[in-house]
């Protein structure tokens, strides 16, 4: 059994009542996270932003990290730490700072990592920015803690993108990958689905019902300006981008039928991708760009099936279950997540592409629409939780699940930004 | 007879629909599309502020009971075959939408809330292509008609019950 625990971001939601859109519960334990504690900050008591927190939060939802007790110590990036106490508290590392303010308003916030096992300095941080970036820059200090102890590139200053339902209004979010910081990029009162990023992080595109059908947009984050770039005749919906940015692969029913087309980003004539006289759709371009993964249910059930991203000969992919949709293929090219139906319920389920080995990696019964993280060590995908639609992320055991639970409202079709620059 | 009351009955719903209803241009006819504009659709901006003209459900649903029911066509679990007694239905549309070239509709397909966005989009738009079929063997222009879905965005009634349920797979038939 798992053992159950609830973390509350107290220091958070206290100090960002207007922003705090989530509360990040982690469930579960794992089997190989790392003990780390993270004294507070230095002078973040009268800081907008409690950086040792987020940091801590971000850690523990990787499902990589452990959190062992650091309060009451008083430490900053200058200290040299009495590496032999934290090892006896069960930490292998420890990280410290401060947070100071700048004489023309921005932040100094600095950082240091420690090996205390082997009483290493592990490298240290100093960023100065201005308020509202006090909590990228927790992110970050994340990313580098993250990527010191794992190897791996942290994902915890890329961005989410999700829309949520309260009442009859529909908001399109773009928020930080802990679910804080969100941000409307539109508001409609008509559904909005199948938000998907561009490569660059700087465009969304998705599905709009507003015109009384569903069309696609391409949608510039930071300006708010859009594009129409698909409203042909019958319904226009799964846009998906190649990883150089210049494609949509997407699927209109212009000729009869739902059917793959392949768009310019900039708008166009379509290409017919595959023709055939079932329903094709959710397209899903692999990180190398040669291959499309996509549901068709040419077999007479919707089944998962891969095909070159040029056309040509499409491959079956699922074999288990008479219902898989939506899949999403991880950046490094090994798993493939997907929705499969199994005894009547909806289970998001992951794929170990070599072996095709496949697990249900949840214990909820209407998961949707999972999306990786961008370094292929998460998966976030929307779910019914509490009679609510809610968001989850989850690491590709199952073994440590975060809920990004908003205040009210349903919250779904969660896409999952690149790495920032 | 029975063709009188109907097409007076149809006559009403679409003056009623027409006058309340604002709806966005979207070309029934444009096949190659428009695809990119510089002023298609409004910028999306900050919060809450730019709401799109939504069609409100309601305004189709103020108009007499009868009315709605009979231009929706219900359709079994996981099944895109029109009912035989949705038949009478599809033939009185067609019939009116024949006599008059000017007329467009869009045959709207939705489906139950089980199952992914996009898939249950794409099974709507089957439903709502069934009809179309239907109206094209019975004589109507394909230009006058646009097969378009809402997969499971827009349930008629909302809950989780086979009866809500029922009530979801269904394709509309609405005039623009």
């Amino acid at each position: 059994m798992l053992k159950r625990r609830f973390l509350l971001l107290l220091a958070t939601l206290a100090s960002l009542p207007a922003l705090a859109q989530f509360r990040v519960e982690v469930s579960g334990v794992g089997l190989t996270q790392i003990p780390v504690a993270i004294a507070a900050f230095r002078g973040e008591d009268a800081a907008p932003q409690k950086i040792a927190a987020i940091v801590q939060a971000d850690l523990e939802r990787s499902g990589q990290f452990r959190a062992v007790d650091a309060s009451a110590v008083s430490l900053d990036e200058g200290s040299r730490p009495d590496v032999s106490n934290w090892r006896q508290k069960g930490a292998d590392a420890l990280v410290t700072g401060s947070i100071t303010r700048l004489a023309d308003g921005r932040y100094d916030v600095r950082m240091r990592l420690w090996d205390v096992v082997r009483g290493q300095d592990l490298g240290g941080q100093s960023y100065a920015v201005v308020v509202g970036d006090l909590r990228l820059v927790a992110h970050r200090v994340s990313d580098f803690v993250y990527e010191k102890l794992t190897g791996d590139k942290g994902v915890f200053s890329t961005r989410i993108a999700y829309v949520t339902k309260v009442g009859p209004s529909f908001n399109l979010w773009v928020a930080d990958a802990d679910g804080e910081g969100a941000q409307s990029a539109l508001n409609s009162a008509e559904p909005i689905i199948s938000p998907s990023w561009a490569p660059n992080g700087s465009q969304i595109a998705y599905v709009s019902f507003e015109s009384r059908k569903p069309v696609i947009f391409v949608h510039d984050v930071a300006s708010g300006k859009r594009r129409l770039v698909a409203n042909f005749k019958g319904s226009n919906s799964a846009p998906t981008w190649s990883p150089d940015g210049k494609t949509l692969a997407v699927t209109l029913s212009r000729d009869g039928g739902s059917q793959l087309f392949l768009l310019d980003a900039t708008g166009g004539e379509p290409r017919r991708l595959a023709q055939s006289s079932a329903i094709d759709t959710e397209p899903v371009y692999t990180a190398d760009g040669r291959s499309i993964y996509f549901v068709s249910d040419r077999g007479g059930a919707p089944q998962i099936y891969r095909m070159p991203a040029t056309g040509g000969n499409a491959e079956r992919v699922t074999f288990t279950g008479t219902y898989n949709i939506s899949p999403s293929v991880s950046a490094d090219g090994k798993w493939l997540a997907y929705i499969s139906r199994v005894s009547g319920v909806f289970k998001l389920h992951v794929m170990d592409l070599a072996t095709g080995a496949t697990t249900a990696i949840t214990d909820t019964t209407a998961d949707e629409n999972p999306s990786f993280s961008p370094n292929s060590r998460l998966v976030i995908y929307a779910t019914h939780q509490a009679g609510r639609e809610a968001l989850m992320t989850s690491t590709l055991d199952g073994k440590i699940k975060a809920r990004l639970a908003g205040q009210k409202g349903d919250i779904r079709e969660p896409d999952w930004g690149p790495m920032q620059k | 007879m029975n063709r009188l009351i109907w097409a007076a009955a149809i006559a009403i719903l679409l003056s009623a629909c027409g006058s309340a209803v604002k709806l966005d241009d979207v070309p029934v006819e444009d096949k190659a599309g428009t695809s990119v504009s510089k002023t298609d659709g409004k910028d999306g901006a900050g919060v809450g502020q730019r709401a799109v003209t939504g069609v409100a459900l309601d305004n189709a649903q103020s108009t007499a009971a009868m009315m709605a029911t009979n231009r929706t066509v219900y359709f079994d679990y996981d099944s895109f075959a029109i009912r035989p007694e949705f038949q009478s239905v599809i033939e009185a549309h067609a019939k009116f939408i024949k006599a008059d070239k000017s007329r467009k509709v869009a045959i709207e397909g939705h489906t139950d809330e089980r199952g992914g966005r996009e898939y249950n989009l794409a099974l709507g738009q089957k439903r709502a292509e069934a009809v179309r079929r239907a109206m094209g063997v019975l004589g109507v222009a394909e230009s006058q008609i646009e097969a378009v879905s809402f997969g499971k965005e827009k349930p008629a009634v909302l809950g989780s019950t086979e009866a809500a349920m029922e009530k979801n797979r269904r394709a509309e038939i609405s005039y623009r």
